[in-house]
């Protein structure tokens, strides 16, 4: 039984909207989450915007304060750490961004952009970082020329290996993969993909990964968390909840992706979800996907319900039929 | 080879852009027909000239870039030989457009009612009021749930899917014969995606406009396309109706390309990778363009642009497994 | 990390060098714009040409800049003074050169006071934020409320009028552009992904300020820095015009053209020349600072790197 790496009990995180120093109003970003991440693995966290999955794994990297609720690292309570414990925490723990073009200083030479982690935990010194920022970039399939330029000489998809590298430095545990490939054309996004699956195991990383991309999820993911609206509403393996995906909004969300085979439009598709993703501020009573739902029943609009499981770990919030 | 009963017919394309680091090589020769009623899906990875299509059948190509030759045929109309004054009447009324991002094609000072309403007092001269009120009957076509209350919005108010919906009835309002969309959903939530993909495809069949969908999402394409171009490096490399594409494709782009894309039939541990970079324009690779990161090179590749040959009806392939002999030997 | 390590051909040296390359790439990159914008080039020649005569200018004066001789005085631009003379006979061209150092020491005096101050204000401000921020920038406000001319007069006029204590007085209301510019640049950068993904690896906050704001900050400082030195040097004249900062007989720019109005229908070559001079030199850095922001925007500097690049590749003999 693989430990949990991560694991977050109900996990809340609410962002005040302050008018003239008083509180008019809360954006209820991330609701009670229940969420563990096996080491080893790599969950999915899916979702539309302003499901929360970005502030959930800020909150879980403790990068954002929760405003409730506990999120253990290897079992112990990150919000307990000293100052000490928790810089080491951010050793073990690294973020890979979304936009290549904005994750690298623009004035730092790449030794120094991808050596920074070695720096701040002072791992190692002068030439020796260097040394070892060239290792990593040999990892990541840069060469030894590229160590000392800047990051404006690079494309998009060399600067995403950079970052992938930086994150590499200082061997952490686990990272955080926030939409990395989303700003990559496909044929790069390919590379990418081969290249974190390939780290992954060589350095036996743990990853959560975010994305809107239903199918780089599936390409990834071990398990996946579904969101909507601050709640994680099913969880499951990858073959769960694409195959037996139960919850309305996760049907909806996979019939929504267009498919590569054009005869599915003429099969028969589920019905497309109607209307959008409602204000985090003032959210749905009981069942936050009720209006929307197609199957909602009286009850859904009085209770939230909870996440039940349907068999082997598959976990899902909603009522029965 | 060429039917004349296509609405949009783009002939040898070629577009340029003279620039201080040298000559880009936007568009070589670019050619395509679109016909009446039918949605024409130009699907290619960045860099590779789809906005650039646009933009120069449009008449909207930005300096330093210039139309260098070739002819874009609209209902037997060249468009490249018309001055701006007349383009200015053709866009919006007869060619719409619709862009990627919303924020910044809707003017924010302005509500969203009366930019919907524009193209109708522009182009057909009517009166601000019944202007507003096909607007806002244009609106709550696109399934914009309370159109009367958000015509009197302003586009900041709106959400992004909205905002899209203002775009497409903005478009539509003068009934054109032809519409351009350039990646319109790219930026949207993949369920709000779905409803304007399935909106434009039953607006599409009402009033039987043709469309030129721009797009790098090859799902979207096989969704919602009848027929498809698919670009590389300035070069349309393949054309085909939807479904050949994708099952029988044939230029080595193409199928590694559809390979490329994770999905439910790709192996777990591995992508098909195309191996190299897509090339700078400025001094493009001699011969076929892709022949640098092609499989099946052969010397021919690098010597002669392959021509597009029609290999079966309705599909073409610009390549030398074909081939494809070009002009010079 | 041994004495070894830094003598020439040891590894640590060896990687200096290296990292030395693509600076200095950058900075050849710089120049080679600035060297290409004309009115850049005769900013930079009129700046220099200042500074030159700031040092020399006491060496280079025909005439002894403050020896009253009154036979000549009111003499007109000739052959022997090709700016005339003034009311006590002195060679108008000689004061101006050997007063030209006052105007530059003026300026940089305030620059050296007003810059640091400013920046670390600034950027304690924009690293820490919250209330921190709130009270240093109401202080800012503060300072920046009082009309700059009338503050510096008043300090002037308080502690006795001179080009030092003009100098003081002119310090204390120059910082809050500095403060405001770099609490900007620190909001800035602090927003920015790499800072994030530095904080999500642990780094502290003087990591972020003095890795990633400073070094950030540094261009738009530069900038700001070169314009504002014309500006400094005018403010410094217009106290000493008003009387309140450099004294007679002291040779400074602003002092001379107070000093001839009197006269201006009767000879007015004493306010004009040292007038002119002023204007110069404004227009002197104006150009440069213009030019220099030019060559520090990323977007110009992509623009230009290609024509550089081919430049240099036609000049090697290598194919």
């Amino acid at each position: 039984m693989t430990q949990a790496l991560f694991e977050c009990r109900d996990l809340t995180k609410h962002f005040p909207i302050r008018s003239m120093f008083r509180e008019t109003g809360r954006v209820h970003a991330v609701e009670e989450v229940n969420l563990s991440i096996p080491e080893g693995q790599t969950v999915g966290l899916v979702g539309e915007s302003g499901c929360g999955k970005t502030t959930l794994a800020r909150t879980i990297l403790y990068l954002i304060e929760p405003t409730s609720g506990q999120v253990l690292f290897c079992g112990d309570d990150v919000g307990a750490y000293g100052r000490k414990r928790l810089r080491a925490f951010r050793r073990e723990t690294a973020i890979v961004f979304q936009d290549p073009y904005s994750s690298l200083d623009p004035r730092m030479l790449i030794a120094d952009v991808v050596g920074e982690p070695l720096a701040i935990h002072k791992v190692v010194y002068g030439e020796d970082r260097d040394s070892a920022v060239l290792e990593l970039l040999e990892r990541v399939g840069l060469k030894s020329e590229h160590l000392y330029r800047y990051p404006h000489e690079f494309s998009g998809g060399q600067r995403q290996r950079l970052a992938i590298a930086r994150a590499l430095a200082a061997e952490p545990r686990f990272v955080l993969l926030d939409e990395a490939t989303s700003a990559l054309d496909v044929s790069v996004q390919a590379k990418i993909l081969n290249m974190l699956t390939q780290l992954k195991a060589e350095f036996q990383l743990t990853y959560l990964l975010i994305s809107h991309d239903l199918n780089v999820v599936r390409h990834l993911s071990n398990e996946i968390a579904v969101m909507y609206l601050g709640q994680v509403v099913e969880y499951g393996t990858r073959d769960q909840v694409f195959s037996v995906p139960t919850h309305p909004y996760t049907r909806g969300l996979l019939a929504a992706a267009p498919s590569l085979d054009p005869d599915d439009r003429d099969r028969p598709r589920e019905i497309a979800l109607e209307g959008e993703v409602p204000s985090a501020v003032d959210p749905p009573s009981g069942c936050r996907f009720h209006p929307r739902c197609p199957n909602r029943k009286p009850e859904c609009s009085e209770v939230r319900p909870e996440l039940v499981d349907i068999g082997d770990g598959h976990l899902v919030a909603c009522i029965p039929e | 080879m060429e039917t004349r009963e296509g609405l949009l017919v783009v002939d040898k394309l070629k577009t340029q852009f003279f620039t201080y680091g040298g000559v880009v090589e936007a568009l070589d020769e670019v050619s395509f027909e679109i016909r009446q009623g039918e949605i024409f899906g130009l699907v290619g990875e960045s860099g590779c000239g789809k906005s650039v299509t646009a933009s120069s059948i449009l008449g909207l190509v930005a300096k330093p870039g210039r139309v260098i030759s070739g002819r874009v045929l609209l209902d037997g109309e060249d468009l490249l030989t018309k001055t701006q004054r007349q383009m200015n009447r053709i866009r919006g009324s007869r060619i719409a457009m619709v862009f990627q991002d919303p924020t910044s094609s809707l003017n924010p000072l302005f509500r969203v009612g009366y930019q919907v309403a524009e193209p109708y007092i522009y182009h057909q001269h009517r009166r601000k009021r019944e202007a507003l009120v096909d607007a806002t009957e244009i609106l709550s076509k696109t399934g914009l749930p309370d159109a009367k209350e958000k015509a009197r919005n302003y586009p900041h108010e709106l959400s992004g899917g909205m905002r899209q919906r203002a775009m497409i009835a903005m478009s539509l309002t003068c009934e054109p014969d032809m519409l351009i969309a350039d990646e319109p959903t790219t930026n949207l939530d993949v369920t709000i995606e779905r409803q304007i993909l399935d909106l434009v495809g039953d607006l599409q069949r009402e009033f039987g406009t043709s469309v030129l969908w721009i797009t790098h999402d090859m799902g979207v394409v096989a969704q919602l396309c009848d027929h498809v171009g698919v670009m590389y490096a300035g070069n349309i490399v393949e054309k085909a109706d939807v479904r050949t594409l994708f099952r029988e494709p044939m230029h080595p782009y193409t199928i590694r390309l559809l390979r490329a894309i994770p999905s439910a039939v790709t192996s777990e541990e591995h992508l098909e990778e195309i191996p190299g970079v897509v090339p700078r324009l400025v001094n493009p690779p001699t011969g076929c363009r892709f022949h640098p990161r092609c499989d099946q090179a052969m010397p021919v590749c690098s010597e002669v642009k392959p021509t597009e040959l029609e290999i079966r009806p309705g599909h073409t392939v610009a390549c030398h497994l074909f081939g494809g002999g070009g002009e010079t030997a | 990390m041994s004495l070894r390590d830094n003598l020439p051909f040891g590894p640590r040296y060896r990687m200096l060098k290296k990292r030395l390359h693509p600076i200095t790439k950058e900075w050849g990159l710089t120049f080679y714009v600035l060297r290409h914008s004309k009115l850049a080039v005769v900013g930079a020649i009129i700046v220099f040409s200042f500074i030159f005569i700031a040092i020399f200018g006491s060496l280079l004066a025909p005439y002894d800049p403050v020896a009253t001789t009154i036979q000549e005085r009111f003499q007109g631009p000739s052959a022997s003074h090709p700016f005339g003379t003034d009311k006590m006979g002195r060679d108008v061209l000689s004061r101006m050169l050997a007063g030209a150092q006052h105007s530059i020491k003026a300026g940089a005096i305030v620059l050296a006071i007003a810059v640091p101050l400013g920046v670390i204000l600034g950027g304690v401000a924009g690293l820490f934020g919250g209330w921190i921020d709130e009270v240093l920038m109401r202080i800012t406000d503060i300072f920046l409320a009082f009309p700059s001319l009338v503050l510096a007069m008043s300090f002037s006029a308080a502690l006795g009028p001179s080009l030092f204590n003009a100098m003081i007085a002119l310090s204390i209301v120059w910082w809050p552009m500095y403060a405001r510019l770099v609490r900007g640049q620190a909001l800035a950068v602090r927003e920015t992904s790499y800072v994030e993904a530095a904080r999500s690896r642990g780094a502290g906050r003087w990591h972020i300020m003095f890795k990633h704001i400073l070094p950030n900050c540094l261009s738009p400082i530069l900038v700001t820095l070169t314009l504002d030195m014309g500006w400094v040097i005018t403010a410094a004249a217009a106290l000493s015009f008003l009387g309140f900062g450099a004294q007679p007989p002291m040779p400074e720019w602003g002092r001379m053209v107070s000093d001839g109005r009197v006269y201006m229908l009767r000879a007015w070559w004493v306010s004009v020349f040292p007038g002119i001079g002023i204007v110069l030199t404004v227009l002197g850095f104006n150009l440069l600072g213009d030019g220099i922001r030019d060559s520090l925007d990323p977007k110009l500097r992509r623009l230009t790197e290609v024509k550089w690049r081919r430049g240099k590749d036609s000049s090697s003999s290598t194919s």
